[in-house]
């Protein structure tokens, strides 16, 4: 039964939901707002999980004294100072949270993602070492939508913007077509899965 | 003074994340253990001010909405998740959300299959058009597994290889120059608000 009754809530709510896209009853509007108000109260307490999630590793590294623990003590000091500090001097512009933003999570989180420039050039120039036509075509359509993006492009030629232009309006639309068509039948097919109970590792493992 | 400070941390964990381009080090340790705690207490106040006040606090004291106890005592029960003999107790939160699939049938039928064919199926009247129809069909040819791709069908599949390696390359492209934005936005910090360098 700990497996069967979520299966049924599933499956039900799931027709509910089918019955609810093609029925446009004011009985069906009531059920999705119902839906909408319960998922909105559950939602807030899945950060609970995430804080647990966090904290019990970290705390198992410093308990255990694992290597580089101090990191871990860090980790957990950070995010409970900047939790308190939003509820001790709340989250308006001004405020310590606010700072915090402004100076440490804001400037790390670009660096961190600018990071990725470095990374993306370095798998650039692996495949280009490649040596097939498939990396070859790759590089070269990237190299062009690149240049067609900045000023540099049209200094170049004028032909650049224009081919850049081609490229992502003929060739890029039938690629992302293609695929979303691919991947609109599998969320189709996955969602049947789910609704059908065929898949079931959302679940858990356990009874 | 209290900027100039701001400005020299900001710029500080900055560098502390640049240093891994060097190789991993205990700078890049400190800052990736801070971010990752930062981040995660910054989002608890937002979450509590803009969800669990208006859509559980403020219902069921300030409206009195009692029967959305039931939803935040669904919700507590995420809490067992990492329980052994009570884990499947945090299955309901998780099914009730799950529910949302029967919606995502219809949906995703209509948005990305019925919509992608509409706009597939226009008169061949220039080259363009005839050109994103070979695409789109040899890209799906591509991904039909039940025929061996060789022969006269594996060179209609191979087309498609080329216009998604295209694709790929635009998308690539796209991606690094966002990155490189990023870094430029970096950069300028660092000579601009903290050096002083440019304006």
């Amino acid at each position: 039964m700990k497996r069967q009754i979520p299966l049924i809530i599933v499956i039900t709510l799931g027709f509910m939901f089918v019955a609810h896209t093609f029925i446009p009853h004011k009985a069906s509007v009531a059920f999705y707002d119902w839906w909408v108000s319960w998922s909105k109260a559950i939602s807030p307490f899945a950060v609970i999980l995430g804080i647990m999630s966090l904290t019990m590793v970290h705390g198992t590294k410093i308990s255990r004294k694992a290597p580089n623990w101090q990191y871990s003590a860090l980790t957990l000091f950070a995010l409970v100072f900047t939790g308190a500090s939003g509820f001790i001097w709340g989250t308006s512009e001004g405020t310590p949270f606010m700072w915090l933003f402004k100076n440490v999570q804001m400037p790390m989180g670009s660096t961190m993602f600018s990071l990725l420039a470095f990374h993306i050039a370095s798998a650039a120039y692996k495949a280009f070492r490649a040596r097939s036509a498939e990396a070859t075509v790759l590089l070269i359509a990237a190299i062009i939508v690149m240049l067609g993006q900045v000023p540099l492009g049209m200094a170049i030629s004028k032909w650049i913007p224009e081919t850049s232009s081609w490229i992502l309006n003929v060739p890029n639309l039938a690629a992302k077509r293609g695929i979303a068509l691919g991947v609109g039948l599998g969320m189709t097919a996955t969602s049947l899965k789910i609704l059908l109970g065929i898949e079931r590792t959302y679940l858990g493992g356990g009874d | 003074m209290f900027e100039t400070i701001s400005n020299l941390i900001a710029a500080f964990l900055t560098l502390c994340i640049f240093s891994f381009l060097y190789k991993d080090n205990p700078f890049y340790k400190f800052a990736e253990a801070l971010f990752i705690g930062v981040s995660m207490g910054y989002a608890i106040p937002l979450v509590y001010e803009n969800a669990f006040l208006p859509f559980v606090y403020q219902p069921i004291f300030l409206q009195g909405k009692l029967i959305i106890l039931i939803p935040s005592l669904m919700g507590v029960l995420y809490i067992f998740r990492f329980s052994r003999n009570l884990s499947w107790l945090s299955r309901y939160p998780i099914v009730f959300g799950m529910g949302i699939v029967g919606m995502g049938v219809p949906m995703s039928m209509h948005s990305s299959v019925l919509v992608q064919m509409r706009s597939a199926m226009l008169p061949l009247d220039n080259i363009n058009t005839a050109l994103i129809f070979i695409g789109t069909v040899t890209i799906l040819l591509y991904f039909f597994f039940s025929k061996e791709h060789k022969g006269v069908y594996g060179k209609f599949t191979n087309v498609g290889v080329w216009y998604m390696m295209i694709g790929f390359g635009a998308s690539f492209g796209y991606t690094v120059m966002a990155r490189i934005s990023l870094l430029i936005g970096r950069i300028q910090f660092l000579l601009g608000d903290v050096l002083g360098l440019i304006k």
